[in-house]
């Protein structure tokens, strides 16, 4: 188990080199430095000065991969790729336009986005399986194919359309709970309701409608039959055989988001202005902060290899044939 | 030849016809193949396959006219603004740098009634009060008459209801019309390939008891017709849907949304198949180091997030466009150029899965007896891949293709939303909820251009999700 665990984590590699030669490419290949600068600065006022300007500011005026003028191992250290690019396995991202240090904006910001992204996760898995079961239970009923009617439908709806219409709702209409914005400690429970709410009302329809799928998968299978057979209650067989038996495909698709939650959702955050890594995202994004929206990249990639990681880990806990070796 | 246009064909155009093209020899292809045109019957002879078919024809319809680009001719310069001493022209006509399309054409009326700002659905008045300037000197505080909407109407709070009623009225003795002449037509058609006399095969087809399911597809076909020929009444004299902060009409946005959602949905899934078909097959077939320099590649795609992997390709593109103004023509062809790469960058992020599939199904299908058969006869490796492989893993293609769409509608959306969909002068539903996001927050509400967005995107969405539930039920054959 711990061996397989290091030869994972060691295949992590160069994945990780791969993601950061991919962005490297992406920000300095695709433009040079100074037409970063240009666009920045504002293709009107970009003077020679002002871009250098731009460019000393932000650690862009060294050379892209071999630093001549520096003394030995300056050479390869004081280079754009050095700085910009591998300092990143170390999580050193540097400073964001604002001046302020990315690593500990990342790290003050986790925990907002974390509020809602678990409580969304555990509670949205709960109702979307809960739905999904019943369904199941009521297969081939009315109940069953408006139940899916209903999730088709739900999930042809932005989940735009869920957050302003939610807001508007909840927010406007009845006045239950503040529109948006953020606290610290229990007090946060206020701003979180309608957030966690509203994305879990939002996930349910693809995903219950894909654990119904895999829960009539499993409910046709042999076991089941000797269950049924043996002269268990449908809803024991549902629960006891079939939920847990169903868990490993879940699985699959479920672990792999648990570390990406610390990321947080775009959209959620910017509307509900909580102040998160999502909404850290798409500020940069709009203020075009090159620096910040390649970090997340890369945290991006770590978090999701330590989801795939996680996924096999869990497959041990659920099913007893898998060990890893 | 005096045209008083010159077409333009936008590079996104071009795919789309080019996929049009596409899609029609795959039908003729289908049709001469018993299998592929048994796969084809079985989505046929469910109705919500045809419902939402027939709905999505007419969603296409809309954008295959609005993709028809021209620059219209600029009327000639009078003598006076040439004025003396100017070069004589050459003879050619100058052309508007504006491009539109054969839908701008048709909705004419719809582009240009624009209004000073706000205006409800029906309304014969702005939204707001302003100051009115009275003839007799004063003032006064009033909400001032449409420059367009209802302004055919001399007393509007008085013949509004009758305008409307007899309108709306002839559009559905139209609809009428129209649909008994379609249902006509269907019959005659089951009348000719079944061999029964006309009355039976009407009266079959309004029982819904042919073989294909023609009465569902006549059904929304009505409603289609309904809709359109309410706007054909209605839209030339009334702001059906409203207007929107700038006065354009909101129906009209909409309408023109339709053709970015279709584009990003399909030319998205045209442009990365090349590469997830001939990756996915040859990492499954060839094996060995293809196979791992293929995984290593899509498992580093993966491992960015979607939308932070989007962020990142769409911030650099801007840098490229915005440093690059001489490569552009026209306003149009440099947001078609940001469409076109978006749904380039949209590929690359979602090429993977159906390579990961493709490769999956190839690794069975190389083990098959007739696959290993060609191989014994000596079949090189690339009519192996052409002659057995491909055709046998183009139902993934093909499911894949009609999966994502409502995807990628709703992740259009979303992206041009958050600021790295499509540039900001395209209109797109998510540049019309970007747009109408603060509205609802107004006092008073203005509701109706989120509405509208809402109500083409939800139906759009909701025929491509249901068309793409049959189409996989009837290709997959792990699918009863």
């Amino acid at each position: 188990m711990f061996a397989y665990l290091v030869r994972r984590t060691l295949y992590a590699i160069p994945i990780l080199i791969g993601v950061n030669l991919l962005t490297f490419v992406l920000f300095f290949v695709v433009n040079s430095p100074d037409d970063m600068a240009r666009m920045q600065v504002g293709v009107k006022r970009a003077t020679p000065e002002a871009i250098e300007r731009w460019k000393v500011e932000r650690g862009y005026d060294k050379p892209m991969f071999f630093n001549a003028a520096a003394e030995g191992g300056g050479k390869l250290t004081q280079t754009i790729f050095f700085d910009k690019s591998l300092r990143m396995f170390a999580l050193e991202f540097g400073a964001a336009d604002d001046g302020r240090d990315i690593g500990q904006e990342i790290r003050a910001r986790m925990g907002p986005s974390l509020a809602i992204a678990l409580p969304t996760f555990v509670l949205g898995l709960f109702v979307s399986i809960s739905f999904a079961l019943m369904l199941v239970f009521f297969r081939a009923t009315a109940l069953d194919f408006w139940g899916v009617v209903l999730c088709v439908a739900m999930m042809s709806i932005s989940s735009l359309f869920y957050i302003i219409g939610g807001q508007w709702l909840v927010s406007n209409l009845w006045a239950l709970v503040p529109i948006s914005g953020y606290a610290s400690g229990l007090d946060a429970a206020r701003f979180l309701v309608l957030p966690v709410a509203i994305s879990v009302i939002a996930g349910i329809g693809s995903s219950a409608r894909w654990y119904r799928t895999i829960f009539l998968e499993e409910i046709s299978k042999d076991y089941v039959r000797t269950a049924r057979a043996k002269g268990l209650s449908e809803l024991a067989v549902l629960f006891r055989h079939v939920l847990k038996n169903a868990m490993i495909p879940i699985l699959t698709g479920v672990v792999v988001v648990i570390p990406l939650l610390f990321m947080g959702s775009l959209l959620v955050e910017s509307f509900f202005a909580i102040p998160g890594l999502g909404s850290y995202t798409i500020d940069a994004i709009n203020a075009q902060d090159f620096a910040v929206v390649r970090a997340m990249v890369f945290i991006g990639s770590v978090l999701y290899i330590v989801g795939l990681i996680l996924t096999d880990l869990s497959y041990t806990l659920v099913d007893p044939r898998v060990r890893l070796e | 030849m005096n045209l008083n246009f010159e077409p333009v064909l936008l590079w996104t155009d071009a795919l789309l016809f080019l996929l049009l093209g596409l899609g029609l020899l795959a039908a003729r292809h289908a049709w001469g193949s018993e299998p592929l045109r048994e796969a084809w019957r079985k989505v046929g002879k469910r109705s919500t396959g045809m419902a939402a078919g027939t709905v999505l024809l007419a969603f296409v319809a809309v954008g295959v006219i609005d993709s028809l680009h021209y620059r219209p001719a600029l009327p000639p310069l009078t003598a006076a603004e040439v004025g003396e001493g100017a070069p004589a022209s050459s003879g050619g006509p100058i052309y508007s740098s504006e491009v539109l399309s054969a839908l701008d054409a048709l909705l004419a009326p719809l582009r240009l009634n624009i209004e000073k700002t706000y205006s409800a659905p029906f309304a014969a008045t702005l939204y707001q009060r302003e100051t009115i300037e009275l003839e007799g000197g004063g003032q006064r505080r009033d909400y001032p008459r449409l420059v367009h909407g209802a302004a055919h109407l001399a007393d509007p709070a008085s013949e509004q209801g009758a305008d409307v009623a007899g309108r709306a009225g002839r559009a559905v003795l139209t609809t009428l019309a129209v649909t008994a002449l379609a249902a006509a037509l269907v019959a005659l058609g089951l009348a000719r390939s079944g061999r029964v006399p006309f009355g039976a095969a009407a009266d079959r087809l309004l029982r819904g008891r042919t073989v294909l399911a023609w009465r569902a597809a006549l059904l929304s076909f009505t409603m289609i017709v309904l809709v359109i020929s309410l706007c054909v009444y209605l839209a030339p004299v009334y702001h059906v849907l409203g207007t929107d902060k700038v006065g354009q009409d909101v129906l009209y946005l909409a309408l023109k949304s339709v053709r970015t959602a279709l584009v990003i949905g399909t030319i998205t899934t045209l442009v990365m198949m090349p590469f997830a078909v001939a990756l996915g097959i040859a990492a499954g077939y060839l094996g060995g180091w293809v196979d791992d320099a293929v995984q290593y590649v899509y498992t580093v795609l993966n491992a960015i997030p979607g939308v932070l992997l989007i962020a990142a390709a769409v911030l650099m593109m801007q840098v490229v466009i915005d440093t690059h103004p001489e490569w552009f023509g026209t306003a149009a062809e440099r947001s078609d150029a940001r469409l076109l790469a978006l749904c380039f960058i949209l590929g690359i992020t979602s090429w993977t899965g159906l390579a990961r599939l493709l490769r999956g199904e190839t690794l069975k299908l190389r083990e098959l007896e007739y696959v290993q058969a060609a191989r014994a006869f000596g079949v090189g490796t690339a009519a192996i891949l052409r002659r057995h492989i491909l055709p046998n893993v183009m139902h993934i293609v093909m499911i894949a293709l009609v999966m994502d769409f409502s995807g990628l509608v709703l992740a259009e959306a979303v992206l041009s939303y958050v600021g790295i969909g499509v540039d900001p002068t395209t209109i797109s539903f998510g540049t019309m909820i970007n747009m109408a996001r603060a509205e609802l927050a107004r006092e008073p509400m203005v509701w109706w251009s989120l509405a509208a967005a809402f109500v083409f995107m939800f139906v759009l969405v909701l025929a491509a999700n249901l068309f793409a539930d049959v189409v996989r039920d009837a290709f997959d054959p792990r699918r009863g």
